[in-house]
């Protein structure tokens, strides 16, 4: 892993640093590039880049946490599901962060404290595991997550099937990207100049998907790695594009993104979900953003399986900004929740849960 | 099948029970004083005041890279003892054991303990084993307390870092909480890491013998790694801290692995290093002394205690930027996106 160096190289940093500052001094306005992934917003807080830019080019978060932007509706059912309605013994298996996020009335932490049976997943194929292990339990893995994470889970439910598991199922709350972008830039008083696309997510999408969104919108769309010199490089692309008038979608990722993406991983993706519209914390319900089973696999549906359409959506919590935030019309310490009653240790909303949250982030690194 | 595993009746204080302490635990820990079997130890203290801490042993997988959880649990006490300067004297150990728990397993855990007591020089001399029902515990559960004396009158605490001290570290950080990680998460590293697990007292004695009361601060980054530490010394000192990221040792691989997982190796907890924090004028020499013990080799100079923003630990990070540097809250967890 030495080739990491290279991309936390102090002089490169510099030089990077120089040129942004060169750019964005030929444009006499403020310049807004949204970081939509939430593992961008902890690394330049990391790296402590917000302090080193020119004071007209501001960095806000977007809603690029997978945690962050499930909405309260699919927060209930999610925990319904510990202790589903008709009684059957489930076991639910989740990524960390999830089970701290409050519902209406309760979180899947408090379940699990109160006897139900919550595991800490680090990949679905520890859900495949658990089902296996047990066959008086319905195993139900909490799909969430964009595009990075999804194409595995669609992966473990084709291997479900081969191998004939019949108690495991997933509760889609999956989230497609380039939609949200799309209802980001169509929201009224976002004054977004560009965006700094997530890697991860890109390595799967491919820099194609985006190009729809930078020429119709004329937004430059740029690629970044995780480490603290693909950042810079990123958002010095953004600035010479915006000097320049330009409005392309780049890849500085290119060690790990392609144009098409990762053909395969998307077809399994397709293979086993489509399309359907989803409700987003703070955005609302954009179409087609989010993943739901096709009819063929419908039998691994939680959703159908445990009848949670009848679960009652619930409403944010009181005085939460938490939408606000995803949408970059506020910086987090403006919430008058913010450091006081909402912290990591107390969160109320679910972008001071998450580990990739703004507020969470805000809050450790610049209280 | 059910002589090799742990029953319930292991702990039931029968026949059974007996059988297990001689089979396994007299086997391993031979310290005349346990050996006497009674419930509790008499011991001769020289002079001094008294270090006592106690903690408790959970750890998934129980064997890791580097060590396991019985090692852990005889270093781990007997790093806390001497973070006050203190000589560890002697330790007490107490296993709650799961039903189905493989004797085996628990045989290697007991030798690796009194192997780590016996090289970091401290006795074992009183134990207690419980065994609950299957699903209770997971696997086992050791907890440890430990007793070591303080010499002459040392005031070495998290409330000494005064403005202009250094701030020393004994090596690379996270080694620990990636060995463990690694392992629990089955990801394959190119070069394994193993945890950096390892009794500090002998390098703590060396530096307290030389140093006296220019040593401020002693502490072990754990759970919540460097950051948490660092953070907790400002609060309870009242100063500020600042550090250079560009000076603290992190590992390639190390480094590699929180990239691919998300983790800030400040916040990853280590089992066998020191945070120093010395008089300027003694911090040379600290780092000598640190740099000549075969578990300081790699010691270095990390940063500067200050009058500025007391409470709060900056760290001026390799971009040339400065960020703070807050306690870890809640679990570090491998990220989703
Ligand atoms: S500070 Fe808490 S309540 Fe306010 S927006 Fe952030 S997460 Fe929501």
């Amino acid at each position: 892993m030495k080739y990491l160096d290279e991309y936390r190289d102090p002089r490169v940093a510099k030089a990077l640093l120089e040129k942004i500052h060169g750019s964005a001094g030929r444009i006499d306005r403020e310049i807004r590039i949204m970081e939509i992934c939430g593992s961008h917003t902890v690394s330049i807080f990391r790296a402590g880049i917000k302090s080193l830019l020119p004071e007209n080019v501001r960095l806000v978060s977007g809603p690029g946490c997978p945690v962050c932007v499930t909405a309260m509706s699919d927060m209930d059912r999610m925990i319904a599901l510990a202790s589903p309605p008709d009684g059957t013994d489930t076991l639910v298996a989740t990524f960390g962060d999830m089970i701290r996020v409050p519902g209406t009335k309760t979180s899947l932490e408090a379940e699990m404290a109160s006897g139900a049976d919550v595991r800490i997943a680090t990949s679905p194929l520890d859900a495949v595991m658990w089902a296996r292990k047990h066959f008086e339990k319905s195993v139900v893995f909490l799909g969430v997550g964009f595009e990075t994470t999804s194409p595995t889970i669609a992966a473990t439910v084709l291997k479900a099937r081969k191998s004939g598991l019949k108690n495991l199922f997933v509760y889609p709350a999956f989230k497609l990207l380039p939609p949200a972008l799309v209802a980001l830039l169509e929201t009224p008083d976002i004054a977004i100049d560009g965006f700094l696309c997530p890697g991860h997510v890109s390595v799967m999408l491919g820099a194609d998907a985006y190009r729809p969104v930078a020429a119709r919108y004329e937004k430059p769309c740029v690629i970044a790695g995780f480490e603290p010199i693909d950042i810079l490089l990123g958002i010095s692309n953004i600035c010479d594009q915006l000097a320049e008038n330009k409005h392309e979608v780049a890849n500085a990722y290119g060690r790990a993104v392609s144009n098409g993406g990762n053909v395969k991983a998307m077809g399994i993706l397709d293979q086993v979900f489509e399309p359907v519209d989803a409700p987003w914390r703070g955005l609302g319900t954009i179409p087609a953003s989010g993943l739901g089973f096709r009819e063929e696999f419908a039998a691994y549906d939680a959703i159908r399986r445990f009848g949670l359409d009848s679960v009652e959506a619930g409403s944010e919590p009181k005085g939460c900004a938490c939408g606000e935030v995803l949408r970059g019309l506020m910086d987090p310490p403006r919430c008058p929740l913010f450091g006081k009653a909402c912290t990591p240790d107390s969160p109320v909303g679910s972008c001071m849960v998450s580990s990739e949250g703004s507020c969470a982030a805000w809050y450790k690194y610049s209280s | 099948m059910s002589d090799n595993i742990i029953l319930l009746s292991h702990g039931a204080g029968g026949k059974k029970s007996s059988e297990l302490t001689e089979k396994v635990f007299l086997k391993h820990f031979t310290d005349p004083a346990l050996l006497e079997l009674n419930d509790m130890a008499v011991l001769e203290l020289p002079p001094g005041r008294l270090s006592i801490s106690t903690d408790t042993y959970v750890i998934d997988p129980i064997f890791f890279p580097g060590g396991d959880i019985g090692s852990l649990a005889v270093h781990g006490t007997v790093n806390d003892v001497a973070m006050s300067g203190a000589r560890p004297i002697a330790l007490s150990a107490g296993f709650v054991l799961e039903e189905g728990l493989s004797i085996a397993d628990l045989e290697r855990i007991a030798a690796s303990m009194a192997r780590a007591a016996g090289q970091a020089g401290v006795r074992i001399v009183t134990a207690d084993t419980k065994v609950v029902p299957r699903g209770a515990a997971d696997k086992l559960f050791i907890n440890t307390t430990g007793i070591g004396v303080i010499p002459g009158n040392l005031e070495i605490g998290g409330g000494q870092a005064s403005e202009g001290d250094r701030v020393l570290i004994s090596g690379t950080i996270g080694d620990h909480g990636i060995a463990v990680a690694s392992s629990r998460e089955g990801i394959d590293l190119t070069t394994p890491v193993v945890s950096d697990s390892a009794p500090l007292n002998g390098m703590i004695g060396e530096l307290v013998a030389s140093l006296g009361s220019d040593i401020h601060v002693l502490r072990d980054p754990t759970r919540g790694g460097l950051a948490t530490v660092l953070s907790e010394i400002a609060s309870h000192s009242s100063v500020g801290i600042a550090i250079q990221e560009s000076a603290i040792p992190v590992r390639d691989t190390v480094r590699g692995a929180c990239e691919l997982l998300g983790y800030d190796p400040l916040y990853l907890a280590n089992e066998g290093k020191l945070v120093v924090v010395a008089a300027e004028k003694a911090h040379e020499e600290a780092l000598r002394i640190m740099q000549n013990h075969p578990y300081g080799s790699d010691a270095v100079l990390i940063g500067t205690v200050t009058g500025e923003r007391p409470g709060k630990v900056v760290l001026n990070t390799l971009m040339g930027g400065t960020r703070l540097v807050d306690k870890l809250s809640g679990e570090m967890l491998p990220r989703i996106c």
